[in-house]
């Protein structure tokens, strides 16, 4: 194999079946995973074909966008949302493919699942009806998100029509300053490229700072990839790789798994691969960082003013300004301090142990200001487990925040936790777009959880190394 | 399936940038087994938040193709997206750019998004807005797109222009054929044996 090929380029070319009439590769997956609200029609494309699951093994469900996060009792209340996970539970009987419904431990969010459980790996291909799929990249895979057309395809032959994107390495190097987290480098990687500069291109994010993160941190680097407009993102597996997936329950066992151990670190791209684009950030810049605006790239770091309208390219200014109309902020105002209703953590960006840990570091001892809604909602329910046994949700409990089962929740809003009219909501998650939070009008600051937990303990928007011990 | 060629129709003009699915179509939409009936929800927030949006001006309730500015359809991999904009009547979509997933799930639906450059876009948008009648023609073929007197080159990428323009957008047949080359993969591959 050429010394030139980066790891994108490696798992491509082992993984292309072959090159189809339209010039597209076709592209074996060797994980599918499936949540309720993107597989419906797919399942439905397969009846009307006639067609099988090709393969089952490789493919595994759960639910987590529409399910409740306080009362799980079945049927749930909103009619909708029970005909979807009767309409999942009905297609994974009648296909063959294992389903992690409620009552089985494993469930939670399908990018906390896969990692937790092993079935994320280096060196696979892995997608998802659902944009975050790029999470599963931190492992050193391929992974994207398709849509349910898609999704159709890769259930009926396990294979995908996809043309090669380009691929940029992201180096971030030297050492993020305490009260930086890994949203923060995610955040600030976006706001200075764009949520538009992506677009035809992998990521791969490379240098001391991805080097000494934990996998739950290159975890919520890959996921906002996609918010960057690339097509995924990834980082080359390392010693960190193979030890966080040693023992976990679908990851090879015995010496099996010192042989994928040993595949996997080959796939790593090498000092002579080659990469269509580079740019290099210097981890000294990066602030504990808070978007402002109606995309994840309209953001500041904690101590600044916004931007005023006019220091952006003429392009940009009418989306600008709709941005500070809609979140009903001023340019040259600051962020810190500004109000917020709600507090957010969860997510499939931000939903970890580690992300609990962060945020229950602030929370403890101190208070949920008055007439701030503060919820905690663990990514699975071993997360939950987890915590529970460490006595984070004691801390959360007491501090005022409600600490709820597994679930996307609040980051997209198609279960009953929403913002209401216009509040302000301090978000873990990775979208801050109009309406994301399931008001129409609801508004929404992206930032790290320990930042949410800050905001939620202050009323407003705050810089977290203040409460930090 | 049938080629897709050329798409001709009246415009819709939607020039702003960064527009997300979730504005397209809002998650509380997506609570479905089906895509029917999602039409009458395109842009529903921000209909109701912005006077005369153009998917309730009646001068554009015939339109065809749809123009867009830069990263059209970022965010969400929601195909109800595109689904609910070709059930309100949306044919092709013509813009500075758009979010590949959005792409990708346009191409599987038949409704081709080709690339103008920042200055046609914008100009496009104002012709249809001044002239609601105007006929656009995207021509595939040709690679461009013709209004009145006026003619601009437009870009997509190869592969999606050849499955549109010999309609072979529907990649599960394609797909299907390979089925003895996939196995083959599958079986080269060290994970599929578990490292055994």
């Amino acid at each position: 194999m050429s010394d030139q090929r980066n790891l994108f380029g490696k798992i491509w070319d082992q993984h292309t079946v072959q090159t189809l009439p339209s010039g597209q590769s076709q592209l074996f997956i060797g994980l599918h995973l499936v949540h309720e609200v993107t597989s419906p029609q797919a399942f439905a494309m397969l009846r009307d074909r006639d067609l099988k699951v090709a393969f089952p093994d490789r493919t595994m469900a759960t639910v987590d966008h529409i399910i409740p996060t306080d009362n799980q009792a079945r049927p749930f209340a909103d009619g909708l949302a029970e005909e979807m996970m009767s309409a999942i539970e009905k297609n994974c009987r009648e296909f063959g493919v294992t389903l992690l419904d409620l009552a089985d431990s494993r469930q939670g969010i399908v990018h906390i699942v896969g990692p937790e459980q092993g079935l994320t790996q280096p060196g696979m291909t892995i997608v998802c009806g659902d944009s975050h799929t790029s999470t599963h990249g931190a492992f050193g895979s391929i992974s994207l998100g398709i849509g349910t057309s898609q999704v159709a395809h890769v259930l009926a032959t396990q294979t995908l029509a996809i043309g090669e994107p380009k691929v940029r390495r992201i180096e971030v190097n030297g050492t993020l300053k305490p009260g930086v987290f890994a949203k923060d480098v995610t955040l600030h990687i976006i706001r200075v490229l764009g949520v538009q500069g992506g677009v035809g291109y992998a990521y791969e994010y490379a240098g001391d700072v991805f080097d000494a993160m934990s996998m739950e941190e290159r975890m919520t680097v890959c996921n906002m990839s996609i918010e960057g407009g690339a097509r995924c993102g990834y980082i080359n597996p390392d010693q960190t790789t193979v030890d966080y997936l040693r023992g976990r329950p679908s990851s090879p066992q015995g010496a099996a798994f010192d042989k994928a151990a040993e595949w996997w670190l080959s796939l790593a791209s090498g000092p002579g691969a080659e990469f269509d684009d580079r740019v290099t950030f210097d981890a000294a810049d990066i602030e504990p960082t808070v978007t402002w605006g109606i995309n994840p790239a309209q953001s500041v770091g904690v101590a600044e003013m916004l931007p005023t309208v006019d220091s952006f390219p003429e392009a940009d200014r009418v989306g600008v300004a709709e941005a500070f109309e809609f979140m009903d902020l001023t340019e040259n105002q600051p962020i810190a301090g500004q109000k917020i209703d709600v507090a957010f953590i969860g997510s499939c960006t931000n939903s970890r142990i580690s992300d609990l840990r962060e945020a229950a570091a602030i929370a403890k001892g101190r208070k949920v200001s008055d007439g701030v809604r503060a919820l905690v909602v663990p990514g699975s329910q071993l997360v939950a487990k987890q915590a529970e046994e460490e006595g984070l949700d004691k801390i959360f409990t007491a501090a005022g925040f409600q600490w709820r089962e597994a679930g996307c929740s609040m980051c997209l809003a198609m279960n009953p936790d929403k913002l209401v009219g216009n509040e302000m909501s301090a978000s873990s998650s990775n979208r801050n777009f109009k309406g994301r939070q399931g008001s129409p009008t609801g508004r929404t600051l992206l930032m790290s959880p320990a930042m949410v937990a800050a905001a939620a303990i202050n009323g407003c928007v705050t810089d977290v190394r203040e409460l930090m011990a | 399936m049938s080629n897709i060629q050329t798409v001709i129709g009246t415009g819709v003009p939607l020039f702003l940038d960064d527009i997300d699915t979730d504005r397209i179509i809002p998650a509380r939409y997506l609570r479905c087994v089906t895509f029917d009936g999602l039409g009458e929800h395109a842009f529903e927030d921000d209909r109701e938040q912005t006077e005369n949006h153009p998917f309730d001006d009646a001068r554009f309730a015939n339109g065809g193709v749809l123009v867009v500015g830069r990263n059209f359809g970022c965010g969400s991999s929601r195909e109800h997206a595109p689904q609910s904009l070709s059930r309100w009547g949306i044919q092709a979509v013509v813009g500075e750019s758009f979010a590949e997933i959005f792409f990708g799930n346009c191409t599987s639906l038949g409704i081709p998004c080709v690339c103008v450059s920042r200055d046609d876009a914008e100009q496009l948008a104002a012709t249809v807005e001044a002239d609601p009648a105007a006929e656009i023609t995207v021509d595939l073929m040709a690679q461009e797109v013709r209004t009145g007197d006026k003619t601009v080159s437009c870009e997509m990428p190869e592969s999606a222009r050849t499955a549109l323009t010999t309609g072979q957008f529907d990649f599960m047949a394609q797909l299907l054929e390979g089925q003895d080359a996939t196995r083959t993969t599958a079986d080269s591959l060290p994970y599929m044996s578990n490292f055994a």
